[in-house]
């Protein structure tokens, strides 16, 4: 049963734009390798944090939003954990009224571009 | 003392607060969904500390303070809110 997903992941700051591009291109491979339909990605780059993680203050923010069986979103939290540029995640499921609104939030995203 | 007190002469009558109904916000303006993605939003729900105000100050009904909480703590996981923090507004 193909539910949605949304994932907002942090990775170091540390790491080159080239390899900020990798890590996320290697979590959307992931994705993809388990059959997941990814709908939307956003970067929303370099923000500086509330507070501290890994003493580091800033983190480049990574969203996600992709359709997915329940076993693919298992592999890709174990493959966040395992990779070390990546200092924080969350996966959480779109149940109806979030996926309205992401659907509108595209939207606007969208628009805003063309 | 006492006998002080009633000395003192108001020139107009201390108003005790009229009982303002409190309304849920989101019953009102029929929000359904709240994200946890922008910050700004959340930070009317939390003190200069950044705790979650209590629904008797907010007034939301029980039902979406719970959503307000948990996607408070989902940005403040997120680093997108602090845990705790002086004078955040």
């Amino acid at each position: 049963m193909m539910n949605q997903y949304e994932t907002v992941f942090i990775m170091t700051p540390v790491l080159s734009d080239q390899q900020m591009k990798e890590t996320v291109e290697k979590f959307k491979g992931v994705l993809t390798q388990h059959g997941a339909e990814i709908i939307n990605e956003e970067e929303w780059g370099l923000k500086t944090l509330a507070y501290p993680i890994q003493k580091k203050s800033t983190g480049f923010y990574e969203l996600i939003e992709f359709k997915a069986e329940p076993e693919a979103v298992a592999k890709l939290e174990i493959a966040f954990r395992r990779d070390e540029r990546v200092i924080r995640s969350l996966v959480v499921k779109q149940e109806k009224y979030a996926a309205e609104y992401a659907a509108k939030r595209r939207n606007k995203f969208n628009k805003k571009e063309d | 003392m006492a006998q002080a007190q009633s000395e003192i002469r108001y020139l107009t009558p201390p108003t005790v607060d009229t009982k303002k109904k409190k309304y849920c916000r989101f019953k009102k303006s029929g929000i359904k969904y709240i994200d946890y993605k922008d910050p700004e939003f959340l930070k009317k729900f939390l003190n200069e500390q950044g705790k979650i105000l209590p629904r008797r100050i907010t007034g939301t009904s029980l039902k979406y303070q719970r959503r307000v909480a948990q996607a408070v703590k989902r940005a403040r996981h997120l680093a997108l809110l602090p845990f705790v923090t002086d004078l955040m507004k």
